[in-house]
């Protein structure tokens, strides 16, 4: 069993909790991710780690509310535990000799890529940070952002915060200039990363992008979270889950994520009506 | 005077589900033999001085002994007769390929069919833990401890035979249940998951700890499992990653890997009204290989609903990989099997006027070509070939790989100096199961690539006494 040790909403629908789980705690890095059961008859949900104590032994999660899985974790409460919590999966970014670079989060994705900017500013390189929202309620870990990034940009879509537009918009406009970045990468919704690959495509600077597709076991067994990369299988959960953002077919990807859509909204709305009965 | 053997030449038959009726039921297929036929199939038994039949078997069980136990009506004395050998004889009496193992080799078999030893060892096993609440007996415990990684058939084995020892083990298991293939794999119907369940009981009472969630490769390497103090490892940590064929569509909505389909099923619970994790229902389903798991495949498939399945196998009966018996279970049941055929692409639905369109992304149809097997070469095997011209059009809305797997690379990728062979399977003396590694053994199809469970179990026994000797000399 595994032990919410903190909890607390980043907005109304981003939880953060840090997990007590001292195996995975001691060995995680920057990009790797995390499976967990809420409850003995769920599903396994992927999920990258937002951070780790390794003294204290947790792990930090921050996860998006959208289906009855992520619905039944944000209603536990600190020192309610959950069955399963299996990790570190999967490889870690690759941040070795890396000096100046530009990382790219949106929306929850933002989550995964602030481990990325810190670990990076404690490497003590030059980190430039891009996070977009679609509006200003949706904000997530500026400040640590901002602390982590020599450069720091927070845009939404309709501008009710930061700068208006997405976040392709500042780095154009860093990049047309004639900034320079060993690398970007990129972790938020997968059209997100399809375009951010696009704009450093016409820059030709390198672009690592992370994968969050479907997944059962998490090691390699099952081929779900399969994605073709260079024209060849790859399983995220094994080969990733970062790629080389010019080599991914993102439009299979949109499809494939697409597979349970219907299954998940009907699960979502029955464990909302379930959690509201069980309310009154 | 010696009562005269049952000279029928025929099995007495499995009493069984009706075919119809199991097609919508996840149930157990075969229902078991009763007291009297089992004591009927045991007269079968010719008790032959030479043992042919013990030959046969992976991990040597006394076969004729345990069968004239039961012609006596002493069946707890019969199970104590297997357990010497086995530690898992009601999964075994299910899923050993007793047609090319022991009953291959039974003198009975030459003139009729062979002894049902398979369906008298799962009498046997079933009858056993419905009646006895005998305790195993384990030695004291000896204050050595060893590392179990993956809760499969061979490390069920491996930590049994050394917990019998006196050893401390751990199995440690990197899904959130413990055994393994027997558990994400093999279906409900063909080995209920209480009798795994019950296997994995019996040796917790034996004091053999299971730490589920834990990827030996990932959260905890080899070489810490010996820092923390274990003197020797035993990894059985199964096949590996499925194999996909190459060809356009594959990343379609709607074609799953085997294991993914079966872990969906079998682990998950999908096929329970109520279940949490989805998975495709009903419309026409093709599964693409011959071996067990695609049957498997194949007939959740078709308990979960499905209009029409369709087995597509390149090369012809004769040669498919299947058991027997799994195959005529599934022609029973109505699956359909396409042979000498071979899938080319798999083309999936395109609204050109409506990208929005739900069902874009989702497989279609499955286009194959006609194969035929050529003359045998000089190892006398005959190769399928495509038929030129032959392409077809096979309408279905999902597609089921059943290829293989490749090897698993998270424990190798993370121990240093431990040898593995071409294929990636991990490399072992075969007398003990040791690898280039000191204390640390294999076995299972991470040794030998996809196997059986039984052959998987015998790896396990042999690396268990191994581990005793090195254990008890160090």
């Amino acid at each position: 069993m595994f032990e919410i040790k903190t909890k607390r909403f980043l907005n109304p629908t981003v939880c953060e909790m840090d997990i007590l789980a001292p195996l995975v705690a001691k060995k995680t890095e920057p990009g790797q991710f995390i499976i967990l059961r809420v409850d003995d008859e769920g599903e396994r949900i992927p999920l990258t780690v937002a951070g780790y104590d390794r003294k204290n032994g947790t792990v930090k999660i921050i996860f998006q509310i959208v289906g009855a899985t992520t619905k039944l974790l944000s209603v536990k409460e600190v020192g309610d535990t959950i069955p399963d919590f299996v990790g570190p999966l999967g490889n870690e970014t690759e941040l070795d000799g890396l000096q100046n670079v530009c990382i790219v989060g949106g929306g929850v994705g933002c989550a995964i890529a602030y481990p990325v900017a810190n670990k990076l500013a404690e490497m003590k390189a030059n980190v430039t940070s891009i996070i977009g929202f679609r509006n200003k309620d949706l904000v997530i870990l500026e400040e640590e952002f901002k602390k982590a990034s020599n450069e720091f940009y927070c845009m939404t879509d309709d501008g009710s915060y930061g700068e208006q537009g997405n976040v392709c918009v500042p780095l154009e406009r860093m990049l047309a200039s004639g900034k320079k970045f060993d690398k970007i990468i990129a972790i938020g919704p997968i059209i997100m990363m399809k375009f951010v690959c696009e704009t450093a495509k016409k820059y030709n600077v390198p672009c690592v992008v992370s994968m969050n597709p479907i997944m059962i076991d998490g090691t390699g067994m099952c081929g779900g979270c399969r994605l073709t990369v260079d024209g060849k299988v790859k399983f995220a959960c094994v080969d990733g889950p970062d790629f080389d953002g010019y080599k991914v077919d993102f439009d299979e990807l949109m499809a494939r994520n697409r597979m349970y859509a219907d299954f998940e909204r009907h699960a979502y709305e029955e464990t909302c009506n379930l959690l509201n009965k069980e309310v009154k | 005077m010696a009562e005269l053997p049952n000279m029928k030449p025929n099995k007495n038959e499995m009493p069984m589900q009706d075919p119809k009726v199991r097609a919508h039921n996840f149930d157990e297929v075969a229902i078991g033999y009763s007291e009297e036929i089992a004591i009927d199939e045991a007269k079968r038994c010719l008790n032959c001085k030479t043992m042919p039949c013990v030959a046969g078997c992976p991990v040597k069980i006394h076969i004729p002994e345990f069968i004239a136990k039961i012609k006596e009506g002493d069946f707890e004395g019969a199970y104590q007769v297997i357990a010497q050998s086995s530690s898992l004889p009601a999964v075994c009496g299910r899923v050993c390929p007793q047609e090319t193992q022991c009953e291959s080799k039974c003198v009975r078999g030459i003139k009729g069919e062979p002894v049902g030893i398979g369906r008298l060892e799962r009498f046997v096993a079933d009858w056993h833990n419905a009646h006895s609440d005998t305790k195993e007996v384990c030695e004291k415990p000896n204050g050595h401890r060893v590392a179990v990684v993956g809760s499969g058939p061979s490390g069920l084995t491996c930590a049994g035979e050394l917990a019998r020892k006196g050893y401390s083990v751990t199995v440690f298991e990197a899904l959130h249940k413990t055994g393994g293939v027997l558990v994400y794999g093999i279906p409900e119907f063909r080995l209920p998951k209480a009798i795994v369940q019950k296997e994995v009981d019996k040796l917790k009472s034996m004091n053999v700890e299971f730490q589920t969630n834990v990827v030996i490769g990932k959260t905890l390497t080899i070489e810490e499992l010996f820092k923390e103090g274990y003197e020797a490892v035993f990894i059985g940590s199964g096949a590996g990653l499925p194999r996909f064929m190459g060809i356009p569509g594959e990343s379609l909505n709607g074609v799953y890997s085997a294991n993914e389909f079966l872990t969906r099923n079998n682990l998950m619970g999908a096929f329970k009204d109520d279940s949490f994790t989805p998975v495709m229902k009903g419309g026409k389903v093709a599964v693409v290989g011959g071996g067990n798991v695609a049957m498997d495949a194949a007939r959740t498939a078709l308990r979960l609903g499905a209009e029409k399945v369709y087995i597509v196998y390149r090369r012809s009966m004769e040669e498919l990989p299947a058991r027997r018996e799994e195959v005529e279970h599934a022609i029973e049941e109505g699956i359909e099997f396409m042979l000498l055929n071979n899938p080319v692409e798999i083309i999936g639905y395109n609204n050109p006027d409506d990208r929005r369109d739900p069902k874009n992304g989702f497989v279609k149809a499955m286009k194959c070509i006609k194969m035929e097997l050529s003359e045998p070469d000089e190892s006398g095997r005959r190769k399928p070939v495509e038929v030129p011209n032959s392409e077809f059009i096979l309408d279905v809305d999902a597609v089921i790989m059943s290829i293989g797997t490749s090897p698993n690379p998270l424990i190798k990728s993370t121990t240093v100096g431990l040898e593995i062979n071409k294929w990636g399977g991990i490399i072992v003396e075969e007398a003990t199961n040791k690898t280039s590694l000191d204390g640390v053994y294999a076995g299972g199809d991470a040794v030998t690539g996809a196997a059986t469970v039984i052959s998987a179990m015998g790896a396990g026994k042999v690396a268990g006494q191994a581990i005793d000797e090195y254990l008890k000399n160090k």
